[in-house]
């Protein structure tokens, strides 16, 4: 239909053929505005024939009027594709122009960098497994008095039992007491008792020290210790206990436990624990299956002299306690096989077995998934 | 403590295996270390005969020899030992033998063109010592092709208990077999010792004699044998002595030994010529010397007992006997003593000469009061049978003490503490196969514990007999429920110490455990060394007093990271720091350095940008990202620049509120570099974690309702120029105090120092922003801020508004 009409009006048609040629060579957003200016503009040559309808006849408005507005609809039309074509390619030039290097390496972010210890995160892996037994975190001084740490424990003085305890002891204080780094996590047990009435639970981790120092001992090292004291716990709760415990450590689905008997000074009966596992891979322990019998833990019933140091009355109140070392498990759980490095804060070492900052560990996601 | 395992049989009659016992062993308490068994060793050694050796045709040293090996045709051996000889026994290795000293496989050899076929051993290819001069040779009569462990009685296996404190009984063969026994492992053979007839009276006589002070005896026996004659022990009791560990030395002194491990019994013999006059038994005098049987000289004093004679000491009661007095193969005339010591006193006397012995080791554990007397009967009975003698009466000095107890045992205490269920016969038969007499029939029952038992106090000691006889794998696990009081697992101080913790490390910080000792030094230069906080018996020089701070211990790990090669180290510690020897005087403190340039944004050379020295901002960030996780009241901080005298004065602050200060920050001090020898630059921060305050408590967890302007906010920038000195924190204060509720935040965007400034100004330029919240703001209402603004800034910080 517009191809009719354009060749009734040969003078439109040349204007439109030129019009549209300069669309088409126009080769940028710029030089294609000038064309739509010089065609649509105010003053451009479509326009001024379009306002020129004005003037006619109705007759010829009637031919032209339609042939005018069709030119320039297509003219409108034109201009647009051309319009689209340019901005693509203009684009397509400009994104041909702007590139990167993505395999550049970035830095690594400071929570990548970052580690937590590995006695940190065992010792929130612990926290996790009690707490959810009903267990709160009872912690005490470093520096401790020889009551708290021994006389309240049933060490009697002079007992061969004080002697395996390689004290450190600082010099008598202003009030004649001679004070020792605590040899063990126990007197935060005495000091619980003291200070709250049964039924107790707590778990007691912390530094503990004893002045001896060669490939297994460092002077420094960590504990943590349970106590349960009330009415009615004996030492098949305890044994639930530490089984459970294990099982969600090691994150394993069965344990075999060994109890044997043995001596503290702070528990009678009192009992050692072994637990069964696989080292015939090396370097690696693998729980719940294997041959070898592995000791983790000491632990027993609280002895009636300490019951009563604490003002308990061990005919009323019964309860169990237990202990181990926190290194120790986070070397068998990990694979750490030398417990000094824990206290030599090579990076090397502490990026390779620290944890990532957001690594929580929780029972919902399995306490080291 | 150590037997072997014939030993053992000796006084428990079994029909069960070495393994049976040794598990069972650990299962009542008695721990085993190990089962040294020589014989598996040994097994492929066999006894041969040399029946000839003659010179090495190509050898002048080595001797070509034939050796008979009971299977077979004589075997050649090249063999290079002085005394190979035609006619010895010998031990013989057989090619494919592995040899326990170097573990290596024995194979057919050429030696100098001549084959040899096997090996004769020294008693070191053995393992057996360090003789090495020669090859062993065997007696005569030892049979030819029999194996060689056999022919020297090393086919007893050694077995190793680790005995607990608390049971002395078990340091004698005889006591373990009475566990054994108990626990149904065969029976206790304890045949009654005769007390043997005394021919003449005593020619020494003892005394106690402790004065008015607190007596260390309460008892000594001894009794003399005339006309012995000493010599080697026979064989028997030198393969027991040798098999744990033991030199025998001649029969005296055998038999005392023997005695000790045997029946947990240690004796002391004296030779009889040299003691002049009766025995005392007594306190030392100050500063009296005794020449110990281990050949040192010990300088005594009046806390440690001794026995001593018309000459001075002789033995140190209960530890050590004397050079002196001691037997020898000369002894003709023999004293032996059979004495019961104070077991605190001797510990202590141990403790303080640095001396230990077999018989203080039992001693200060408490030994079987009872057994005095019969122990030296039996000494007596083994010295005539051995060394032969004239036995005189005994004397004793002081009274056997009786230790006699009862303890009223309800046999529910063992259903109360153990969650066991078993018998009243079960119960009362296991006390009584250990040795405690049990009367009465009712539920309560009187349990007398027998003399040797000394560790037994009360009911919960009968309660772990019990049940570690009846086996403890009877108790059964029994679910132990949580509970439904639900209390915080966490204070908040520890719950703090985690958010530190893992806010530190996710600023690209790694977590280090120091030790709590650090050197004075270093105690000195942070704060601390105090006197009450040095310890007495530090297990290095350089760790010698309690830290004051974590700093200490972190420079020298970043020192130690450095020297490795590792310089760019940012580490942190969250842990104990001492101000005092008093539980309060410790606190929590999360502390730590960044070292070179291992800033948040990462360290070293990188493409991105390039690689810049870490300074105190860091280390402000790196305190304010953690006391913003422990919720400390961040916006309301202080910073002033009093940080303690170890960090640089001019680069260094503390965050504080009023006058609690939480944290310190900033670049260390440079002569605290220098004196710690330490290559810097180096940043730290220190929080007190017990100071932050814990946010008020309120009754709902709601959190207070939320505040959203419907009118967007408005941004104005002033730049002021104030002389270099004044504090930015101060001219934001002063632009944050014109309005705080319209102005919500303030921001320093621009710092501008030296050049066109001069060397005292700087300019410092700020973004207010303005928050309306009930309607547009004017444009005169916005001006009048602003210029509030200026004026509040220009008055409290002499600062103007920048041209």
């Amino acid at each position: 239909m517009s191809a009719f009409v354009l060749t009734d009006h040969p003078a439109l048609d040349a204007l439109e053929r030129e019009i549209a040629s300069a669309i088409l060579a126009a080769s940028g957003e710029a030089e294609l505005e000038q064309v739509r200016v010089s065609a649509l503009g105010k003053k451009g040559s479509v326009s001024e024939l379009l306002k020129s309808l004005g003037t006619m006849s109705p007759d010829e408005r009637k031919v032209m009027g339609p042939a005018l507005n069709g030119m320039r609809d297509r003219v409108q039309a034109l201009l647009a594709t051309r319009k689209d074509t340019l901005k693509g390619a203009a684009l397509e030039a400009r994104l041909a122009t702007e590139r990167l290097d993505v395999t550049l390496p970035l830095r690594e972010t400071p929570a990548e960098i970052g580690r937590v210890h590995p006695i940190a995160q065992v010792t929130e892996e612990l926290t996790a497994i009690f707490a959810d037994m009903g267990f709160s975190v009872a912690e005490g001084p470093d520096i401790e008095t020889d009551f708290h740490n021994f006389t309240a424990l049933n060490f009697p003085a002079g007992h061969p039992a004080r002697e395996m305890h390689d004290t450190f002891f600082l010099p008598e204080n202003a009030e004649g007491e001679r004070m020792v780094l605590r040899t063990h996590t126990s007197p935060v047990q005495v000091r619980t008792m003291l200070g709250q009435k049964p039924p107790i639970r707590v778990i007691c981790p912390g530094r503990t020290y004893r002045c001896d120092s060669d490939q297994t001992h460092t002077p420094m090292f960590h504990q943590v210790e349970g106590l349960v004291i009330d009415k009615g716990s004996h030492m098949g709760h305890l044994k639930w206990i530490l089984q459970e415990f294990c099982k969600a450590f090691f994150e394993v689905e069965n344990v075999t436990m060994r109890f044997r008997p043995s001596f503290f000074p702070f528990t009678e009966p009192s009992m050692e624990v072994d637990i069964q596992c696989d080292r015939s891979r090396p370097g690696e322990i693998r729980f719940g299956e294997g041959n070898d019998w592995l000791e983790i833990l000491g632990c027993g019933m609280v002895h009636p002299n300490v019951l009563r140091n604490c003002g308990i009355d061990p005919d009323v109140y019964q309860g169990f306690a237990w202990g181990m070392g926190i290194d120790r498990i986070a070397m068998l759980k990990y694979g750490m096989n030398d417990l000094r490095a824990f206290f030599e804060a090579d990076v090397r070492w502490l990026s390779h077995y620290g944890f990532r900052p957001l690594d929580f560990p929780t029972l919902a996601g399995g306490l080291s998934a | 403590m150590k037997f072997t395992w014939s030993w053992l049989q000796e006084h428990l009659e079994t029909t069960q295996p070495m393994d049976a016992i040794v598990e069972k062993l650990s299962l009542i308490g008695l721990e085993v270390e190990g089962v040294e068994d020589k014989a598996k060793a040994l097994k492929s050694f066999v006894v041969g005969e040399v029946l000839t050796a003659e010179k090495h045709p190509n050898a002048d040293k080595l001797r070509l020899c034939s050796v008979d090996v009971g299977a077979g045709a004589p075997v050649q051996v090249v063999c290079g030992a002085p005394n190979a000889r035609a006619g010895i026994k010998v031990v013989f290795a057989a090619p494919g033998t592995v040899i326990p000293d170097t573990g290596t496989e024995l194979k057919i050899g050429t030696i100098r063109g001549v084959e040899s076929r096997g090996m004769m051993c020294s008693a070191r290819e053995l393992g057996l010592s360090d003789e090495h001069e020669g090859i062993i040779e065997l007696p005569e009569d030892a049979p030819v092709g029999a194996p060689f462990a056999d022919v020297i009685g090393l086919n007893d296996p050694v077995i190793e208990i680790a005995v607990t404190p608390n049971r002395a009984d078990c340091l004698g063969v005889s006591g373990v077999a009475r566990d054994l026994a108990a626990a149904g492992l065969g029976e206790l053979m304890a045949p009654r010792i005769a007390p043997v007839e005394g021919k003449f009276p005593s020619p020494v006589k003892v005394a106690l004699d402790f004065g008015d002070t607190p007596a260390l005896s309460p008892a000594f026996a001894l009794r003399v044998v005339k006309g012995v004659k000493n010599g080697p022990s026979p064989e028997w009791m030198q393969e027991k002595l040798r098999a744990i560990g033991l030199r025998p030395i001649n029969a005296l002194v055998d038999i005392t030994n023997f005695l000790t491990f045997d029946r947990n019994r240690p004796l002391h013999v004296f030779d009889l010529a040299k003691v002049k006059g009766d025995l005392v038994v007594r306190r030392a005098k100050e500063g009296e010397t005794l020449l110990a049987l281990d050949g040192k000289t010990y300088t005594l004093d009046d806390s440690m007992c001794v026995i001593a004679d018309e000459k001075g000491v002789e033995s140190l009661a209960g530890v050590m006997g004397g050079e002196e007095s001691g037997c020898d193969e000369a002894t003709v005339d023999v004293v032996i003593e059979s004495a019961l010591w104070d077991p605190i006193n001797i510990a202590q006397t141990g403790r303080k000469l640095g001396l230990n012995s077999d018989a203080r080791f039992r001693f200060e554990r408490g030994i079987d009061p009872a057994y005095t007397l019969p122990g030296l009967e039996l000494a007596t009975h083994l010295v005539l049978d051995i060394c032969g003698g004239e036995p005189s009466e005994v004397v004793l000095a002081g009274a056997i003490p009786d230790t006699t107890r009862t303890i009223s045992f309800p046999l529910s205490e063992v259903k109360r503490l153990s969650g066991l269920d078993a018998s009243r016969a079960e119960m009362i038969g296991v006390l009584e196969a250990l040795g405690f007499a049990v009367s009465g029939d009712g539920e309560v029952v009187d349990v007398v514990p027998p003399s040797w038992r000394g560790d037994v106090e009360g009911k919960a000691d009968l309660v772990e007999e019990v049940v570690r006889i009846l086996g403890l794998e009877r108790v059964e696990p029994i679910e132990f429920p949580a509970g439904n009081t639900r209390k915080p697992v966490l204070t908040a101080l520890q719950l703090r110490t985690r958010k530190a913790r893992r806010s530190l490390a996710t600023r690209g910080l790694v977590e280090a455990v120091t030790w709590s000792f650090v050197s004075k030094a270093e105690a000195e230069l942070f704060g601390g060394g105090k006197a009450e906080l040095a310890l007495i018996n530090p297990i290095a020089s350089d760790l010698s007093d309690m830290r004051p701070s974590l700093l200490p211990g972190l420079i020298r790990s970043a020192q130690a990271n450095a020297d490795r090669g590792f310089g760019d180290v940012a580490l942190f510690e969250v842990g104990q720091v001492f101000a005092g020897d008093r539980p309060q005087d410790q606190t929590q403190q999360a502390a730590g350095i960044r070292r070179a340039t291992a800033r948040p944004t990462g360290a070293g050379r990188h493409w991105s940008g390039k690689a810049v020295n870490v300074d105190a901002f860091d280390a402000k960030a790196d305190a304010l990202a953690a006391l913003a996780a422990c919720n400390a009241p961040v916006a309301n901080l202080q910073i002033t620049r009093d940080a303690p005298a170890w960090y640089h004065p001019g680069r260094s602050g503390v965050f504080r509120l009023g006058p609690n200060v939480i944290a310190a920050f900033g670049e260390l001090h440079p002569s605290v570099l220098e004196a710690l020898d330490v290559d810097g630059p180096v940043v730290a921060f220190e929080i007190t974690l017990d100071r932050v305050p814990e946010p008020k408590a309120k009754p709902t967890k709601v959190k207070p309702l939320l505040e959203i302007s419907a009118f967007q906010p408005v941004k104005r920038d002033f730049a002021f120029v104030v002389d270099r000195t004044v504090n930015a924190g101060d001219i934001v204060k002063a632009a944050q105090g014109v309005d705080k509720k319209l102005i919500t935040e303030v921001s320093v965007f621009d710092l501008y120092e030296g050049g066109n400034m001069g060397e005292d100004k700087k300019s410092v330029a700020i973004e207010v922003t303005l928050q309306p919240r009930e309607r547009t703001l004017t444009d005169a209402e916005i001006e009048a801020v602003a210029g509030k603004i200026v004026a509040d800034v220009t008055k409290k910080t002499g600062a103007s508004l920048r041209g």
